[in-house]
């Protein structure tokens, strides 16, 4: 029986790492976006960016996903409802997770991507403006490269926190690991071994993410410069 | 809009944010009295202090916080051995396992931020403790911790603020700190806007306190610190 919830929980796995493998990719893209408004020369964007990392990092991740799953239909549906449009608007568990944990964790990439883009020696962009390169080609050429070495530790640091606060989800009803470790505990009388099986997974994906990204971390440092001790 | 449903719920979202201080404070309060003789294990030369710890902190800062809580409020009323030890009234009590896991989660981070900060004291001024004949209680008394604390400082003050939204959490296990309430309030006028946005303008409210008063201690105590040039 033990066996069998066992099974069920861990199976329940792909669903929490799709929804936070779905959620990096959004904060990325999120981060990348937000790091260079808060780099351009545009005020309004750089204080919409400003706005957008202060009241994420702000507020705790679970009332962020109350408000997304809860509070932003309400409204939506006061607004349809003024306008005399006959339906509702409901958001999957899923989909809300993923754009919660996307927000939240774009605004923790933004600074991450945004101390990494300050770090690259502005004389490499200079050369690459004397060198004539196109935009397109002095980012793919010259700043990404150096942007996913300088922003990996980051980048590494958020992930492993992301992949956690996917437990989160659970509480509005995603059937992660989290729910049904829960389902496990509730049915059985035996929440420890439940909840125990439940850390256990989360442990090993820290500790499989860890490795991984000190693999590439290794990979992307070729070619810099150690200093001997 | 039902913004009044939110002014004749005010006292209750004022005794919330004091139970969500009073949360986030106590857990930190502890636990920084246990991060500073773990951090100094952390580096300890002999291994086996050094080991546990490490295991120790990877185990709570590899797991979410959400499965430490239930772990602990939920979990160990599977043993019997518990239920009817003298213990009881405690460990079933959801104030007491929120502050135990709590203490448990932050004092994991808290101690690895510390054994940072150790790590990064310069050698010469160990040496020059040790020149000045100073024992070892005393060198980590005036030396080694003041220092170790102030270049923790920056992370620290993060780890306070990961602390206080972590608070939010206490919610699912009954308890009527902030969220608790928006979620009440919620539940009780099927309302499910206003409730959460004022939940979270009050977090937000806190949390900038904190950081505006976390920059001052920064400046008078790690000021030196910083670079002096311009």
């Amino acid at each position: 029986m033990v066996a069998d919830y066992a099974a069920a929980i861990l199976s329940a796995g792909s669903t929490t790492l799709l929804v936070a493998v779905l959620s990096l990719l959004v904060a990325t893209f999120l981060g990348l976006t937000a790091a260079f408004a808060k780099l351009s020369a545009s005020s309004g964007l750089r204080a919409v960016a400003g706005i957008y990392t202060f009241v994420v990092r702000g507020i705790p991740d679970l009332v962020i996903m109350l408000l997304v799953f809860y509070s932003l239909p309400a409204l939506l549906n006061q607004w349809i409802e003024m306008l005399g449009w006959d339906f509702r608007v409901e958001f999957s568990p899923t989909a809300a997770g993923i754009a919660t944990l996307g927000v939240i964790f774009g605004a923790y990439m933004t600074e991450t991507f945004k101390t990494a883009l300050q770090n690259i020696p502005r004389g490499q962009i200079e050369a690459a403006i004397a060198y004539g390169l196109t935009r397109r080609r002095m980012f793919t050429h010259i700043i990404l490269p150096q942007l996913v070495r300088l922003a990996l530790p980051g980048f590494t640091n958020n992930w492993l926190v992301l992949a956690k606060s996917t437990a989160l989800v659970s509480l509005i009803g995603l059937q992660d690991v989290m729910f049904r470790a829960k389902g496990a505990a509730e049915a059985t009388a035996m929440p420890f071994t439940f909840y125990l099986i439940a850390a256990g997974f989360y442990l090993a994906v820290t500790l499989v993410s860890m490795l991984l990204l000190f693999l590439v971390a290794r990979r992307f440092d070729v070619g810099t410069r150690k200093v001997l001790s | 809009m039902n913004w009044d449903v939110i002014a004749e719920n005010l006292p209750l979202y004022l005794e919330g944010a004091k139970l969500t201080l009073i949360l986030a404070f106590a857990s930190l309060g502890i636990s920084f009295f246990l991060a500073i003789p773990l951090a100094f294990l952390r580096n300890s030369e002999n291994a086996a202090f050094r080991y546990t710890v490490m295991a120790y902190t990877l185990v709570f800062r590899g797991t979410p916080l959400l499965v430490q809580l239930f772990l602990i409020y939920f979990g160990l009323a599977q043993f019997g051995l518990v239920r009817e030890s003298v213990l009881w009234p405690w460990l079933s009590s959801p104030m007491v396992c929120v502050i135990a896991a709590f203490v448990l989660n932050t004092t994991a981070y808290s101690t690895e931020i510390f054994a940072g900060g150790l790590r990064h004291i310069p050698v010469g001024e160990i040496e020059a403790a040790r020149a000045y004949g100073m024992s070892g209680l005393v060198q980590a008394r005036r030396i080694l911790i003041p220092a170790m604390l102030t270049r923790s400082l920056p992370l620290y003050g993060n780890e306070m603020i990961m602390m206080l939204h972590a608070t939010s959490l206490a919610s699912t296990v009954t308890l009527l700190e902030v969220t608790g309430v928006a979620r009440n309030i919620t539940l009780n006028y099927y309302i499910q806007f206003e409730p959460y946005v004022t939940a979270a303008a009050i977090y937000l409210v806190l949390t900038f306190a904190l950081v505006s008063a976390f920059q001052l201690v920064q400046r008078r105590w790690a000021g030196y610190l910083e670079s002096r040039i311009g």
